[in-house]
């Protein structure tokens, strides 16, 4: 099978997309001419034309908003922002209208739309361009938030995002965007929208990470048994909104214990909300408590400081040993 | 060195005086047509009237009262076909009502039901909007939509003078002006964002002149004129129709009431300014006088038309208070397309507990 860079499986995406359905547009700030600042939109425009890839004025409100009205009236908008830390420009119209747009309608009025944003740490970006903000909507009832880990789910996912009927949050990983290669099937395919995947089986500690703390998770995995022998399950949680909470319980039944690693701040972080599942489904199971390995609770550091802020794998095999040993 | 000075305020475009003397060019529509509006502006105002006794009785909940209003809204919903997009804000009872929206559906809203949310299947009728300016972009996308599929809808954005300092106004005017989309900015300029007068809103002399900055036109109407204000909304929805772009109009009106039943207005406004507006351009009275020089209306019509708008809003009234209950459990059923387990497990906890008789908040 051929292989593909995570990049590479979002725009192979968008095409297939554009090519199923002529309701499916782009938009977004440099999508267009440009491809993207991340090529992500390589080659979309001369090939499906100004209308279906569209270079939006730079206003992030006025793209999730627009979109919004373009869902409702029968597109199927995938819109761009930039970086996921200029999203707070577009909150009130995410949270306050396309979440809601459904529920306020008694479904009357539906929001198919996606929101693709990069996001995330280690590659030295100016401020706000790195923040993991999942957290924000994993708060907000109405809409769905999904992470790719590798290139094969953010095709599927980006895939199942544009056919689902409600507002999804596609956020991309981007120091994992060229990181490695791997099999993409070339047909449409979907990776189902609330599944957690098993990314490697054990049985002694479970550690959950999503997006760019998955390869951490799976390189601590590793590291913590060749030092001491442990055998770690890793799960990518994949979707964070609605969380398959089956998936986490069934594996700590299994193993007893779990460690939890995000790159978003640790207070009120999808972590407490994983730690908070376990220990309400698999109590009697659990023989320690639950570990958090997060960013710390500061702004994201500028890039001199930031690999020392980012969970790491040392900070992750120090968690397994003292949850494995407690 | 060139400077863009501001300009002073450009006259408001007029057809009736305040006696209901023709001052411009009355628009050529059947006779019909012209008691129509009048009769749904009789019948807005006793709406309001009644909505605003409901609320002192208890019987609804907070409401946006419209009294000033109903020549800008009802002109302005004139212009549109059932199949246009219509973003409302909560102070559109009156145009809504004209353009079919149910009116016990309107008091529903106000009682806090679901239902009062839902337009009748065949009008594209957004339910109305708490944020303000959120819903200008909503009406682009809409627009625009109607542009990329060939439909000859076009979309209106209903708001007051208060939205127009919110971000989302002026996004939503540069990308309608960038793509040229199909979407009317109907700007209610009704002097009050709650209790800060539109002087302290904005340094602009008008809002109407916003639309120079972003490349499109702008209009400024005399809001209490119905017949001045469907000219100007019908040529606005025949350019956005035609591919001319938008257009932003600003009608230039009064909230006669308070911002909504929570509000004192008394508070902040001078009594003399409202009394000015209340006795002296009032835009029913000023419509129903070009009516009677026009020998379309007299005493007799206009008794049976006050008669006939009670028993209609009674009849309303009667259908929302009979209205089904809304079913707590029903609120999960429509956050997503389908219930995701977690949340079916919600439900069933909240199911369980209305069963067990506690209610919902036990």
């Amino acid at each position: 099978m051929r292989q593909l860079t995570m990049i590479q499986a979002v725009q192979e995406a968008m095409r297939m997309a554009l090519e199923s359905d002529e309701r499916v547009m782009v938009l977004g700030e440099d999508v267009g001419r440009n491809g993207g600042v991340f090529r992500a939109t390589e080659g979309l425009q001369a090939r499906f034309g100004e209308h279906r890839v569209v270079d939006t004025p730079l206003a992030e409100s006025a793209i999730v908003g627009t979109a919004i009205g373009l869902a409702v009236a029968g597109m199927r908008p995938i819109a761009e922002i930039q970086f996921l830390g200029f999203i707070y420009e577009a909150m009130e119209q995410i949270a306050g209208q396309a979440a809601r747009v459904r529920f306020r309608s008694s479904g009357q009025y539906t929001v198919p739309m996606v929101i693709r944003a990069p996001f995330g740490g280690g590659v030295r970006t100016p401020e706000l361009h790195s923040d993991s903000l999942e957290a924000l909507f994993v708060h907000t009832p109405g809409v769905k938030v999904v992470m790719p880990s590798n290139p094969r789910d953010a095709k599927g996912l980006l895939l199942a995002a544009v056919r689902d009927p409600d507002p999804v949050l596609y956020l991309e990983p981007l120091k994992l965007y060229r990181a490695f290669r791997a099999d993409v099937p070339e047909d449409w395919y979907e990776v189902p929208i609330g599944q957690a995947g098993v990314v490697v089986e054990g049985d002694d500690v479970t550690l959950i990470g999503w997006g760019p703390t998955v390869p951490v998770a799976v390189k601590a995995a590793e590291a913590a048994r060749e030092r001491w022998g442990y055998s770690c399950e890793v799960i990518d949680l994949r979707t964070l909104a609605p969380m398959d909470t089956a998936a986490l319980v069934a594996s700590v039944e299994k193993t007893g214990r779990a460690v939890v690693v995000h790159e978003a701040v640790q207070t009120g972080g999808v972590g407490a909300e994983v730690a908070a599942r376990i220990a309400e489904g698999a109590f009697l199971s659990l023989e320690a408590p639950v570990a958090r390995v997060t960013g710390y609770d500061t702004p994201y550091p500028p890039p001199a400081v930031e690999d020392a802020w980012l969970p790491g794998v040392d900070r992750v095999v120090e968690a397994v040993r003292r949850t494995v040993t407690f | 060195m060139e400077i863009y000075a501001p300009g002073g305020p450009k006259p408001e475009y007029r057809v009736l005086n305040e006696d209901g003397s023709v001052v411009g060019r009355v628009p050529d529509l059947p006779e019909d047509r012209f008691i129509d509006m009048y009769r749904a502006m009789v019948l807005a105002r006793t709406f309001d009237e009644r909505a605003l006794n409901l609320q002192r009785q208890g019987r609804i909940g907070t409401y946006a009262p419209f009294s000033g209003q109903e020549a800008a809204q009802i002109g302005s919903f004139a212009a549109l076909e059932k199949d246009d997009w219509v973003f409302p804000s909560y102070r559109e009872w009156a145009g809504l009502i004209y353009h079919g929206f149910p009116m016990d559906r309107a008091l529903l809203y106000s009682m806090g039901h679901p239902a009062g949310a839902q337009a009748p299947p065949d009008l594209r009728v957004f339910p109305v909007q708490i944020v303000i300016a959120s819903q200008l972009l909503h009406a682009v996308g809409a627009g625009w939509a109607c542009q990329l599929r060939g439909e000859r809808s076009v979309a209106a954005a209903f708001f007051g003078d208060g939205a127009t300092s919110e971000g989302d106004f002026h996004e939503a005017l540069n990308m309608a002006s960038v793509f040229r989309v199909p979407v009317i900015f109907f700007c209610q300029n009704n002097g009050w964002a709650i209790s800060v007068p539109v002087s302290h809103q904005m340094r602009s002399a008008t809002v109407a002149q916003k639309a120079v900055a972003y490349g499109i036109d702008g209009v400024r109407v005399d809001g209490n004129d119905v017949l001045a204000v469907f000219e100007v909304m019908h040529r606005a929805v025949e350019q956005a129709r035609s591919g001319g772009g938008p257009m932003l109009i600003e009608a230039v009106t009064y909230r006669l009431g308070p911002h909504t039943t929570a509000d004192d207005p008394t508070r902040y406004r001078d009594e003399a300014e409202w009394k000015q507006w209340r006795e002296q351009r009032d835009p029913i009275h000023r419509y129903r006088k070009f009516l009677e020089k026009r020998g379309l209306w007299d005493e007799e019509k206009e008794s049976a038309l006050r008669e006939e708008s009670r028993r209609s809003v009674d009849d309303a009234v009667l259908r929302a208070e009979s209205h089904p209950k809304a079913d707590p459990s029903a609120v999960f059923d429509h956050v997503y397309g389908s219930i995701p387990p977690d949340l079916a497990r919600q439900k069933n906890d909240l199911m369980g507990r209305t069963i067990q008789g506690k209610g919902a908040g036990a």
